[in-house]
């Protein structure tokens, strides 16, 4: 085993620069338990005075082992355990467990699931959106907002509650399509949703886009250009805010986003200030395709008919004996995929969000990684916090939205 | 699928001629009985331009496999390689900051490989400590 020294001043020595050793700047721990860190980030900071010369982010604090233990279970529990990864986006993270799944497994998928999960996953990124746009004013000193948002977002979860059971870890939409169908009250309730937040959000950029000391806090801080996005893997809002249109839903549009008519907002400076637009921005197109979606909402079935991997309902067990020995299939040995692997992606509020999955002709996953935003955008944050007071880190950590349980895994 | 020692020059084809700008993901896969071929490295380029995802599979001999590091090409690569280190025990030679990423620093092992076995531990009727201690297959404490 090739050992590696332990944790000492002497491995980070590399890290920082000749100064640090001489005790000319200093070095300072910010985290795991700083509030403005968004969960458990360490960074170790090299200060000259109040300016950051060097920023080492530490993660691995909310590391549970995800995918070792999704290798340990069947394709249908493996997905219980993605809700927890990105736990803002947690029908996106199912949602691209499935695609990825359906993919390996060439299972089809019913009008109606896509249209359905469409709606979900544009849901999850606003109410990710506007935990986002509350925690990160609060950052910044702005308290109101966030009652604000998190009064809206209490709507969202409310729906997923109606719909999934659950109001976070809904493990809903499943390889073939979703659960169940949706339940009565649900149109009402999106139709509620899509009356009253265009209204909200301009009460939220009223209290933040003209604000002159958020707009001091943000505008100038935390510049990244397009080519060192590109270079460090950046995408999400953060590419869009230094100016390339880049999406996922556009690029290679998956599910049926292909069929919905949207944009992607952009903006040119690269700050905080104008990944802060993005995400207004976003929460607008966001409600467009839900609308879109809602209209367009096709009958039929919602799961697959294909019974080798979805389980038959409930009503046929009685009366029918494939269905019987289906279901007890299924929920005892789970079904199989072939050898090979995928990799898919989809957009995530934080960026490309992409799995690797590979099977190996039996009904567990053998092995399944999942390419986090967080994970990546983080690499980023040395970059853009150099030169800048400690004040303003707060709110560039803020700004790249990160999830940590989505970087730890 | 390539061979290991041509990475690096694979790498800068792809990055400067071919257009692959963003390196997606790097990962890893063991297949652990097997001894050829016990680690595959599994690398994922993106070409904006082009709109193309470059899947790269890496081979690697034996189980203290070694591969050089992309990190002077791809800066991203940097993370993705500690996380491999990390959790599979791909060694990346010339790597500037190879220290494990996700779990603590005085872990023993690479949790991701199959041999690592994946459980709780087993409740000792018994104040033998020295029996405990051989029973333990990762004896951390």
């Amino acid at each position: 085993m090739i050992k590696l020294p332990a944790a000492s001043m002497d491995q980070i020595k590399h890290l920082v620069s000749e100064r640090a050793l001489t005790g000319e700047t200093m070095l300072l721990n910010m985290g795991p338990q700083h509030p403005s860190t968004h969960g458990v980030l360490r960074l170790l900071l090299e200060l000259d005075g109040e300016i950051i010369v060097n920023c080492i982010p530490d993660i691995g604090f909310l590391h549970t082992g995800i995918e070792k233990n999704m290798e340990a279970k069947t394709y249908q529990k493996a997905e219980v355990m993605t809700d927890r990864i990105d736990y803002m986006y947690t029908m996106g993270n199912n949602l691209v467990y499935c695609l990825a799944l359906e993919k390996l497994t060439g299972l089809d998928v019913p009008e109606r699931a896509d249209y359905i999960r469409v709606i979900l996953a544009e849901l999850s990124r606003l109410q990710s959106h506007l935990l986002w746009i509350g925690t990160s004013a609060m950052d910044l000193a702005a308290m109101s907002v966030f009652l604000y948002a998190m009064r809206e977002r209490e709507m969202i979860l409310d729906v997923f509650e109606l719909v999934t059971g659950q109001r976070m870890m809904t493990t809903y939409i499943r390889p073939g399509g979703v659960w169940r169908d949706l339940p009565e009250g649900f149109e009402q309730s999106i139709r509620q949703i899509l009356k009253v937040f265009p209204k909200r959000i301009k009460e939220y950029e009223s209290l933040l886009t003209r604000n002159p000391l958020f707009r001091d806090r943000t505008i100038g801080i935390g510049k990244i250009s397009v080519e060192d996005c590109i270079r460090r893997g950046v995408t999400g809002p953060v590419i869009r805010g230094s100016g390339l249109a880049y999406d996922l839903r556009k690029a290679r549009p998956y599910s049926v986003y292909a069929r919905f008519d949207f944009d992607i907002p952009t903006q040119q400076e690269g700050d905080c200030y104008s990944r802060y637009l993005v995400r207004v921005e976003e929460m607008r197109q966001s409600l467009r395709i839900i609308g879109q979606a809602l209209d367009r909402l096709p009958k039929g079935p919602f799961r697959s008919s294909n019974r080798k991997f979805v389980p038959p309902p409930r009503s046929e067990l009685g009366v029918s004996m494939e269905a019987l020995i289906h279901h007890f299939k299924l929920w005892t040995e789970g079904f199989s995929a072939p050898c090979g692997s995928v990799y898919v992606g989809v957009e995530s509020p934080r960026g490309e969000m992409g799995v690797y999955l590979e099977g190996d002709g039996g009904p567990k996953p053998y092995r399944a990684h999942y390419r986090t935003p967080s994970f990546v955008n983080l690499q980023a944050l040395p970059l853009m916090a150099r030169n800048h007071f400690v004040a303003d880190l707060v709110g560039i950590i803020g700004s790249i939205d990160i999830v940590l349980g989505d970087a730890d895994r | 699928m390539i061979e290991p020692n041509q990475i690096i020059a694979a790498a800068r084809y792809l990055k400067d001629e071919a257009g692959f700008d963003m390196l997606l993901d790097i990962t890893s896969v063991d297949y652990c009985p097997r001894v050829e071929g016990r680690f595959h490295l599994v690398y994922h380029f993106y070409s904006m331009k082009k709109n193309q995802i470059l899947i790269l599979r890496v081979p690697l001999n034996g189980n203290e496999p070694e591969v050089q590091t992309i990190e002077g090409i791809y800066p991203n690569a940097n993370w993705y390689e500690r996380e491999t280190w990390d959790l599979m025990g791909v060694h990346f030679s010339g790597h500037s900051d190879l220290r494990r990423i996700q779990l603590p620093a005085d872990w023993e092992g690479h949790p991701l490989r199959k041999d690592y076995p994946l459980g709780y531990e087993e409740v000792q009727y018994s104040f033998n400590y020295d029996d405990i201690a051989k029973t333990k297959s990762h004896p951390k404490d």
